[in-house]
């Protein structure tokens, strides 16, 4: 391994600079906040020459996304990035993305959605769109924000694989976060991504027809390989962060971490920063003789259910703790984690759906100590609580 | 004065026109316009096209799996996506190194004046190097004849009917040519599937500008239009002849108009012949010849003849 260099970088330059190390050959790029200076490090670094890429100044972000379509149709490695409104805007072209089997690699900052208009942080946007066939991944900080950019295009390049994969990064608590990061060498990640290789292409030599119709007769067939495809990414990544870590030393767990769950009588299940809160307060209950744990979700598709019954089988009470909610009836997040529990052979523990952080309200250490403190007292009948 | 870009080219004969399809078995109803518009351009631009294909009639005939009608390499877009995924499929293939290929898009009407107006107008601001093609057959057909922002006033289509308070669309045909042109456009034409030379001339033409082109085929329907469908290129050529059309193109910011009619012929034929049109009275018909010679003194006082 060549030495990484340390260097002081917010989520979203590191975003940039993991895109500028995975050597994209088109940025299509539409401005939103809090996703804009991940585009503007990247256009210095088109200008500065040190990432030689076609950048497209598009209209929109459908037009983002449709041109990283159209460039990954002819074979070229594609990176765009949005948020909120932008990734409800590109909606339509999520979809089209996944269904052509096109490994787009797209950042999105984590922000609620309108209305009433606000720019903070939630996971309203990305989970609203949890079924549009993208690998969906939270990242915790600014130096797994790079890390997943270089290894998402390893995962969602893969033959087996072929699916779009979104990098999600909690807005401004990450995104604008400077944190010390370890910078991999071009070197090393020359090595470690090798250029985008793909018989899923419009080739000169040999004339294809992409994006077509399928009946009745065909389209479930198609969709059926879809979903294998998602589902068998669960083995893929697993194989790439071990290859990752082999590399450049920084281990990942897979689809899930967890901390102090082979005991844990009281779980909390949540994603993205807030984990980085939780963490703390867990290491103090547990040095008070609590016997509480987290499970930090990292990948929401391929969604890890095995993971999640084997961490959670035996707590008492789980919390799920997650920025958003499908209104009239609980967070996506809970539905998803409920639903793994439910396939267990065993009588799953007690489940509370913990809804906060919407619209950038502050989730603090105290608020996640209450949250550990209801989770033992009894049930009052209550599943979805907003904090 | 400018010289037309006609005269200074050298044209295009049928006998020089590739015998290879490139677009062909495809589902397309008989007299298609629309059809005819992609092969020939097909034939222009040759086996290194690909073609991008937004939802519409298009590629509802042309991408059935498993029996695509494309021998290039043709991909369909989404329905607003046609220029955003030609700006995407232009540049992966220049950042990739190929070399000597067309990008070429084929929109509707709809396609490229209402839901595509959006990319399009980004894609000529970028000066991407892509051929858009509009075949314009004036409504949106492939969901069964509803309006678009290019059906012209007065046209019965299912969502502008013709009945007691109303006569047809209220509202006037998008000036998509121009508009495009006032862009900036690096080169733009308007043609007609029942002048092919001049169309082929100008595909040709825009195979070869380093920048973006755009050309707007005039492309009847006789399903849409209630005409007969041998009639096709005869209800193409009266739109010229009778000045509701016009072949003209726009390059180095200068308009040129192509072909003058010494006289007009019968608009009162052209309207009245398709079944869209025949709910107008001489009043309605009267309005329309109005704005057609508004137009042509525009067309006579500001543009090379």
């Amino acid at each position: 391994m060549m030495p990484a260099q340390k260097v002081f970088l917010s989520g979203n330059e590191a975003v940039a600079a993991g895109v500028r190390l995975a050597r994209p050959h088109v940025i299509a790029a539409y401005p939103i906040t809090p996703q804009t200076t991940v585009i503007e490090r990247l256009a210095e670094m088109v200008e500065d020459e040190s990432l030689k890429a076609e950048y497209l100044h598009v209209e929109s972000e459908h037009s983002a996304l449709s041109a990283c379509i159209g460039a990954s149709a002819v074979g070229a490695r594609t990176f765009t990035a949005t948020s909120s409104q932008g990734l409800l805007y590109m909606a339509e072209c999520l979809h089209y993305a996944s269904g052509g089997r096109f490994p787009v690699v797209m950042m999105n900052a984590n922000r609620s959605l309108a209305l009433p208009w606000n720019i903070y942080g939630d996971q309203r946007d990305s989970l609203s769109l949890l079924d549009c066939g993208w690998i969906q991944v939270y990242a915790e900080d600014a130096q797994e924000s790079l890390d997943l950019i270089i290894q998402a295009y390893a995962i969602a390049e893969h033959p087996d694989v072929l699916t779009p994969m979104m990098i999600n990064l909690d807005g401004f608590v990450i995104t604008h976060t400077y944190e010390l990061v370890s910078l991999p060498s071009q070197e090393d990640v020359d090595a470690f991504l090798p250029p985008f290789l793909t018989t899923n292409k419009m080739d000169l030599d040999h004339p294809m027809s992409l994006a077509f119709t399928a009946g009745p007769a065909y389209n479930q067939a198609f969709k059926q390989l879809q979903h294998q495809a998602v589902v068998s990414a669960s083995k893929i990544i697993c194989e790439v962060e071990e290859r990752f870590g082999q590399r450049f030393g920084r281990n990942y767990p897979g689809l899930l971490e967890t901390l102090y769950c082979e005991d844990a009588e009281f779980i909390l299940v949540t994603l993205g920063s807030v984990a980085g809160t939780v963490r703390p307060v867990v290491e103090k209950l547990r040095s008070l003789g609590e016997r509480v744990g987290l499970v930090r979700i990292r990948y929401m598709r391929p969604f890890p259910d095995t993971e999640i019954r084997n961490a959670l089988a035996g707590a008492k009470a789980v919390g799920v703790l997650e920025k958003d909610i499908s209104f009239g009836y609980e967070g996506t997040v809970f539905t998803n984690v409920n639903s793994a529990l439910m396939r267990a052979k065993v009588q799953p523990p007690r489940l509370l759906n913990f809804v906060g952080g919407l619209g950038g309200k502050d989730i603090s250490a105290e608020d996640i100590e209450q949250l550990f403190l209801r989770l033992k007292r009894p049930d009052d009948g209550e599943t979805v609580v907003f904090i | 004065m400018v010289k037309p870009l006609y005269l200074s080219e050298k044209k295009i004969s049928i006998r020089e026109l590739s015998d290879r399809e490139f677009f062909y078995g495809h589902k397309a109803c008989p007299g298609c316009g629309g059809s005819l518009a992609l092969r020939l351009a097909l034939k222009v631009f040759g086996e290194r096209s690909y073609a991008v294909v937004p939802a519409g009639c298009m590629s509802a005939v042309g991408f059935i799996f498993p029996q695509m009608a494309f021998t290039c390499n043709a991909i369909i877009s989404t329905f607003p996506g046609t220029a955003s995924m030609l700006s995407g499929v232009a540049a992966g293939a220049r950042a990739l190194g190929i070399k000597d290929f067309h990008a070429v898009g084929f929109a509707g009407d709809g396609g490229t004046a209402d839901i595509g107006l959006q990319a399009l107008s980004g894609a000529i601001d970028r000066h991407d190097k892509i051929i858009y093609i509009c075949y314009d057959n004036e409504a949106y057909m492939n969901t069964g004849v509803q309006k678009s922002g290019l059906t012209p006033i007065g046209a019965r289509t299912t969502t502008s009917p013709a009945g007691k308070r109303l006569k047809g669309a209220l509202t006037q045909k998008k000036p998509m040519f121009e508009i495009v042109a006032a862009h900036g456009v690096d080169y733009a034409a308007t043609a007609t599937v029942g002048n092919p030379l001049d169309y082929l001339r100008k595909l040709d033409h825009a195979s070869k500008v380093d920048g973006t082109s755009y050309i707007h085929v005039f492309a009847p329907c006789p399903v849409g239009w209630g005409y007969d469908t041998a009639d096709t290129i005869a209800v193409a050529k009266n739109a010229v002849d009778c000045g509701l059309w016009y072949l003209a193109e726009f390059s180095d910011g200068k308009f040129t108009l192509n072909h003058k009619p010494e006289e007009f012929a019968s608009a009162e034929n052209y309207l009245l012949g398709q079944s869209r049109f025949r709910h107008l009275g001489e009043e309605d018909v009267k309005d329309i010849l109005a704005e057609r010679d508004a137009k042509w003194s525009r067309i006579l006082k500001e543009w090379s003849v």
